[in-house]
């Protein structure tokens, strides 16, 4: 036990002896939580239009106007032909491109079909491409409806006509759609993810390549007193940026959290955990630190960024990047982040899908890096 | 303590590595209190029979005790009380010499009222008293070397192993640092080191040399000089480098090895001395003197090794009259 603290000792004054690392391991998570938080959550996608207006009317420009009317499309150019419009969207000056023929205006007017062609900028993130064709068309529709109900009641066959259907969507939890109280529950995680992994990544096989192991385990120190005497201090570290990071999702982006917030540390703890076993458990199969940062960073880090569900849902994922995904703790905790952050649930209600299979793979992880550990060359 | 009477005995002791074979069937034994040297040349398997001594390796074959305890099977009680000196200076840079000792102390579990008073002693022992709070990353050479001795005793190991400890410090600090060694074997403390230096070899009780795995030779220093075939003769004359080709290129000669400004010519008889002179002196080397002595230590190393290495090229049938160099 004596000898549990002896270790832990030394590795905290590996840590504050050398300021430059103390200064990035406390700030970098912080600042990139900046950044990201206002890099990735920008308000609602503004979509830039280009038009050619052929027919020149009461009726196109009105039915243009219900497009910049709205906040989503913002009018850059008025055309003069097809191919000008092609070319604005070749060299992504807009992401759409709206033709009204001669005939737009007068078919209208005689209560004929009239037709519009649209083009969608195809090269965009595809989920930002279905989100402009369905905006497009809900407004487009909302017009032809307008139009329709005017018809109608013009020619006197209807009185006060109404819509067969009224919906009522009311969004839980996120009611703006505000991307920050998406992104930055999801953020936390991925940060907390790369802290734990590089610093204990490195712990055992920095020490292997200083030398110093093999004065270190000609002694009669035990496995589990230097391992754990390693994850300790990273583990007050991380606890640190646990707490960093929250603050700053409050005080910065004002994401509070909406459940218990004792219950979300504790399975951050556990999460710290279990993250930093796997990475000594990288440390102890590694002959030299950059291979360690290697294998964390192409086995764990970038499927944590890509597969953990911070950007793309998962349930669509073909079976094996699913289950790849599943073996990785942080995607359970980011899930845990967002139901208590967001939604206010507790663990007890993602018991099942988050909970145990988040708290089962850190101890897996954590006692495979200590039995792993032999006191050989 | 359990009963033994030997400090370490290793019987058939082998480790290989893949095909390679790095330690091949060693035996030797020693007695408690004695400085035994390991020599050979770099890559015979020094190290790694040190290794396997401290439990660092496992071996293949054979079996190896040190202070009564299995190397195998018993590494944690081996460890309790060996100390150990790596080639490599190993211990953590960024920490001051006062706080590396406390380290080896903690971890070695000193008790906590012995602890300050053991640390104070080996400080003064080894020196260090003006460098306590600096970081180890400051020190020169050798005060690394007088630190990383006291942290590997500072749990009074009855055994100490030095893996070329002293290797790139200057000869006044490694003569200081062998008289730390000496004190120590005073006391009872059993010592195996390995070295380049033959000057070190020669403070052995005993040396074991190893050639390409295996012990060839197992004696006192004196023992081995003695074992040296032919004699010995020290010649002073002009150029002495390209005056060992010429040397080397005699039938007579076994032998040659350039000691600064003389040469070391082995041969098989003391008459032959007169011969190789002449041959000198005909090949236009001034030689200005000849003078039959008795054998270093180094020259018994060298000899020996070029005996293993033209065994091992020559041809069967020939004559074994030269070494290559």
């Amino acid at each position: 036990m004596n000898r549990l603290w002896t270790i832990m000792k030394k590795e905290l004054f590996h840590i504050w002896r050398d300021p430059r690392t103390m200064a990035m391991i406390l700030l970098l998570p912080a600042l990139l939580l900046i950044l990201l938080g206002y890099g990735i959550s920008g308000e609602s996608l503004n979509t830039t239009l280009a038009v050619v207006d052929f027919s020149k009317t009461d009726e196109s420009r009105a039915y243009i106007e219900r497009f910049t009317v709205s906040e989503d499309f913002e009018l850059l150019y008025d055309a003069a032909s097809e191919d000008e419009l092609i070319d604005l969207i070749d060299r992504d000056l807009v992401d759409v491109g709206m033709i009204l023929p001669e005939n737009f205006g007068r078919k209208l007017s005689t209560g004929k079909q009239a037709p519009v062609q649209v083009l969608v900028d195809g090269s965009m993130n595809p989920t930002d491409a279905l989100t402009v064709q369905l905006k497009l068309s809900a407004i487009s529709q909302m017009a032809s409806q307008d139009i329709l109900i005017e018809r109608i009641t013009r020619s006197g066959v209807g009185q006060n006509l109404q819509l067969p259907i009224l919906d009522t969507v009311r969004t839980l939890y996120n009611p703006n759609g505000d991307q920050k109280l998406y992104m930055i529950p999801g953020l936390i995680p991925i940060l907390l993810q790369v802290q734990t992994l590089i610093l204990s990544a490195l712990a055992i096989v920095r020490e292997r390549e200083q030398g110093t192991m093999e004065q270190l385990i000609v002694t009669p120190v035990k496995p589990w007193e230097l391992m754990l005497g390693k994850i300790i201090p990273y583990l007050l570290v991380s606890i640190i940026n646990l707490f960093i990071l929250l603050w700053l999702g409050d005080l910065l982006f004002g994401v509070q959290v909406a459940g218990n917030f004792w219950e979300l540390i504790g399975l951050s703890l556990i999460f710290i955990i279990g993250s930093l076993g796997m990475g000594v458990l990288i440390s102890n199969i590694s002959q030299s630190q950059m291979q360690a940062i290697y294998v964390a960073i192409f086995i764990v880090l970038i499927p944590a960024i890509i597969l953990s569900g911070l950007l793309f849902t998962r349930e669509n994922m073909p079976a094996v990047t699913y289950w790849y995904s599943e073996l990785l703790p942080v995607t359970h905790f980011l899930e845990i982040t967002r139901g208590i952050i967001v939604r206010g649930a507790g663990a007890q209600t993602l018991l099942w899908s988050s909970t145990v299979p988040l708290v089962g793979l850190s101890v897996l992880y954590f006692v495979a890096s200590v039995l792993v550990f032999r006191k050989r060359i | 303590m359990n009963e033994y009477t030997n400090a370490v005995e290793a019987k058939g002791l082998t480790k290989r590595f893949g095909k390679f074979t790095a330690v091949d069937s060693v035996d030797f034994t020693i007695p408690r209190g004695e400085i035994f040297g390991l020599l050979g040349p770099n890559g015979a398997g020094k190290t790694t029979t040190i290794r396997m001594l401290c439990g660092l390796l496992l071996p293949d074959a054979g079996s190896a005790t040190v202070q009564g305890f299995d190397v195998a099977s018993q590494p944690e009680e081996v460890k309790q009380r060996i100390g150990y000196m790596s080639q490599k200076f190993s211990l953590y840079n960024d920490l001051t010499v006062l706080e590396n000792i406390r380290f080896y102390a903690e971890i070695y579990g000193l008790p906590a009222e012995r602890r300050a008073t053991r640390v104070e002693e080996l400080i003064e022992m080894a020196g260090l008293k003006d460098f306590k709070h600096e970081p180890t990353h400051t020190l020169s050479g050798a005060w690394r070397q007088r630190l990383a001795l006291a942290c590997a005793i500072v749990h009074n190991p009855p055994m100490l192993f030095l893996d070329e400890a002293t290797a790139g410090v200057d000869p006044v600090s490694r003569r200081e640092f062998w008289d730390l060694i000496y004190a120590l074997a005073g006391e009872g403390v059993s010592v195996l080191t390995t070295t380049h230096y033959m000057d070190e070899a020669d403070y052995c009780n005993t040396i074991g040399m190893m050639y390409q795995a295996e012990l060839i030779a197992l004696a006192s220093p004196d023992e081995i000089k003695d074992e040296l075939p032919g004699v010995l003769v020290q010649v002073d004359c002009e150029r002495p480098v390209e005056a060992s080709e010429i040397l080397q290129g005699l039938p007579e000669v076994h032998n040659v090895a350039v000691h600064g400004a003389q040469v070391h010519v082995t041969l098989k008889h003391e008459w032959q001395a007169r011969k190789i002179g002449t041959a000198l002196t005909y090949a236009g080397f001034a030689v200005h003197s000849m003078e039959t002595i008795q054998p270093s230590l180094e020259d018994a190393f060298i000899s020996m090794v070029m005996q293993r290495q033209s065994r091992a090229t020559q041809v069967p049938g020939q004559p074994q009259n030269r070494s290559i160099a």
